[in-house]
């Protein structure tokens, strides 16, 4: 627990220390908000014409906030996700290992499951401040209409989740190599497939098909977007999760043996 | 207190190290000698559980590398090679992270911190950055957090690297001032360092132990194999082909003239001396026999022989 700790606020603290942190804010930052900007903007347009032509409302339905705005928002932020999260991730073991503080790490009294555990909460702080830099846009739309909260809840439970899954995959891509290039283009392509997996599902046969969906990430992130927090989701996230924090830990576990 | 037997380890295709065996009571100081890629570093890596042995054992503080090696990672304090650190990170800031994760008590971090900079001579370097270090502070850093939980054993790869004379004499006596309790092991190219601080010296060579003992038996089990510089008068042909006609003789090389008589270097074989047959020649044969001097060997000396000649493994 202790070993722990001291991981965690080391990570963090050199997150900040590097301009890491900053760019991969900024960058998140900038691209949410240019998105949010414009279809809010859109969405503001639209609902004033409707009021002078109902005309409008006809052909896009009643103007929901949540539908129009909240959930694309959302949508974006995962897609935007995509890419961030494999340049948070890259750094966590390969970097130690390119310039061989992995040396004295794993010979200092700390189980590989500590390290690996401090380097995922790193990763989940910095993930945690990039959703709270969202959460504004969050107010704004609050201050200029009247969004359904429990969807911006799940909403956010659901990108929560699907963030940790994202980070393990990164961290174990960065625990089987030294090159940081290579370990964010790893992550980076494996999490490609796994969110667009299920786009193909509707193209495969039945069964294939349901299984595609299964392992999709954007599949499991739908209800969450809807408003509903539906067990299986989050089964499927977590297991994810637990699944490549374990396999980091045989990773290194294995370059022991091999040394 | 270290207790390894039959460590072997392979690389791959490539040889680490190969059968090496020895003992260390606590409070012992112990030196590693050997060429570029004898072993020292992959004998210290398996003992600092950073990497396994293909086969053997080794046992730290009574704990196995491998099966225990959580309790052995708590009792040492390891100087790598290389001395990674995280640049950029501060000096204080670095080792109290290493205090942390080394188990020292959360009260005792602040002032174990400041003792251990002071030790190694790194407290006016407080505000920097460990990347702005010149070499030589980030082998103090480095030192200094091999102190910081006050280790039972330290392993030290090559810990005066890159010092200037005046750090060199500093760590030295920094690192004689840790021993007493504390189990040591180092190692050096300087070989002077290593006679002067430790116990026992270890010769490795191409992954094997070549030689265990004090640095003061070497040189007195060497020295059997006696050396003995002889000034004699006479022609130096003839001087030389009658020494070497002399039972026992490995060895006769000229080494220079002074004045009508020149000088000789005399090799004998092991265990063997023959000065009293020099002189008897010298005296056969009317030659004046100025001066008869056995050679001291030095560890230098000692080192070379051992990893240079096939047939001296002690
Ligand atoms: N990671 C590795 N992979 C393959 N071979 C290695 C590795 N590390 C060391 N070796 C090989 O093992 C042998 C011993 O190397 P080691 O680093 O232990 O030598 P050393 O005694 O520390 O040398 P030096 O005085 O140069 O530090 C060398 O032949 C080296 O090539
Ligand atoms: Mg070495």
């Amino acid at each position: 627990m202790r070993n722990f700790f001291f991981i965690f606020a080391k990570e963090t603290k050199s997150y900040f220390n590097s301009p890491v942190a900053f760019v991969v804010l900024t960058i998140f930052s900038a691209l949410t908000g240019y998105y949010f900007y414009n279809i809010f903007a859109s969405f503001s347009t639209l609902s004033f014409q409707a009021q002078t032509n109902p005309a409008l409302i006809n052909q896009y339905g009643a103007f929901n906030v949540t539908e129009f705005v909240i959930r694309p928002f959302f949508g974006i932020v995962s897609v935007v996700m995509l890419i961030i999260m494999p340049m948070l991730t890259m750094r966590s073991f390969a970097e130690e290992k390119k310039t061989g503080t992995m040396e004295l790490l794993l010979t200092f009294p700390v189980r590989d499951s500590e390290a690996i555990l401090g380097k995922f909460a790193g990763c989940m702080g910095i993930f945690a401040i990039m959703l709270g830099l969202s959460f504004p846009a969050m107010l704004l739309v609050e201050y200029f209409g009247d969004p359904e909260w429990a969807v911006i809840a799940t909403g956010y439970i659901g990108l929560i989740m699907m963030g940790a899954a994202f980070i393990s995959l990164g961290i174990f891509m960065s625990s089987i190599t030294e090159n940081q290039i290579i370990a964010a283009v790893l992550s980076f392509a494996s999490l490609m497939i796994l969110y667009m997996v299920g786009y193909t599902a509707g193209l495969a046969g039945e069964m294939v098909g349901r299984v595609l969906e299964y392992i999709s990430f954007s599949f499991h992130y739908e209800k969450f977007a809807r408003g509903v927090v539906d067990t299986s989701d989050v089964v499927y996230y977590l297991l994810f999760t637990i699944m490549f924090l374990f396999l980091s830990m045989r990773s290194l576990e294995s370059k022991r043996w091999r040394g | 207190m270290i207790e390894v037997k039959h460590l072997t380890k392979v690389y791959g295709e490539a040889r680490g190290i190969e059968d090496i065996n020895f003992t260390m009571e606590r409070g012992e100081i112990m030196g590693f000698l050997g060429p570029n890629g004898a072993g020292k570093t992959t004998t210290m890596r398996i003992l600092t559980c950073f990497m396994p042995a293909t086969s053997g054992t080794a046992k730290v503080a009574g704990y196995d590398v491998f099966e225990d090696s959580l309790n052995v990672r708590r009792r040492i304090g390891y100087l790598p090679e290389t001395v990674p650190l995280y640049t950029d990170m501060q000096v204080p800031a670095y080792l109290k992270y290493v205090a942390g994760l080394k188990d020292v008590p959360w009260k005792k971090i602040k002032s174990r911190v400041g003792r251990v900079m002071e030790q190694v001579g790194l407290s006016h370097m407080a505000h920097k950055y460990i990347g702005e270090l010149s070499k030589g502070y980030r082998q103090r850093v480095g030192l200094g957090q091999a102190l910081i939980n006050d280790p039972e054993v330290l392993i030290l790869d090559e810990p005066t690297i890159g010092l200037d004379p005046q750090q060199i004499i500093e760590i030295r006596s920094l690192i004689k001032g840790l021993s007493g309790d504390r189990t040591i092991i180092l190692s050096s190219h300087v070989l002077p360092e290593v006679s002067m601080l430790c116990g026992r010296v270890i010769i490795i060579d191409e992954g094997k132990l070549k030689a265990i003992d004090t640095p003061e038996n070497l040189v007195a089990k060497l020295q059997a194999s006696d050396s003995v510089k002889a000034r004699i008068s006479g022609p130096a042909d003839s001087v030389i082909s009658a020494l070497k006609g002399i039972e026992g003789v490995k060895k006769v090389e000229s080494s220079g003239a002074v004045g009508s008589s020149g000088e000789y270097v005399v090799e004998f074989v092991r265990g063997f001396n023959g000065s009293h047959l020099l002189a008897r020649v010298a005296v056969e044969r009317k030659w004046d026999l100025y001066e008869l001097t056995p050679i001291k060997m030095s560890l230098e000396d000692i080192f070379i022989h051992i990893v240079t000649d096939e047939d001296s493994s002690l």
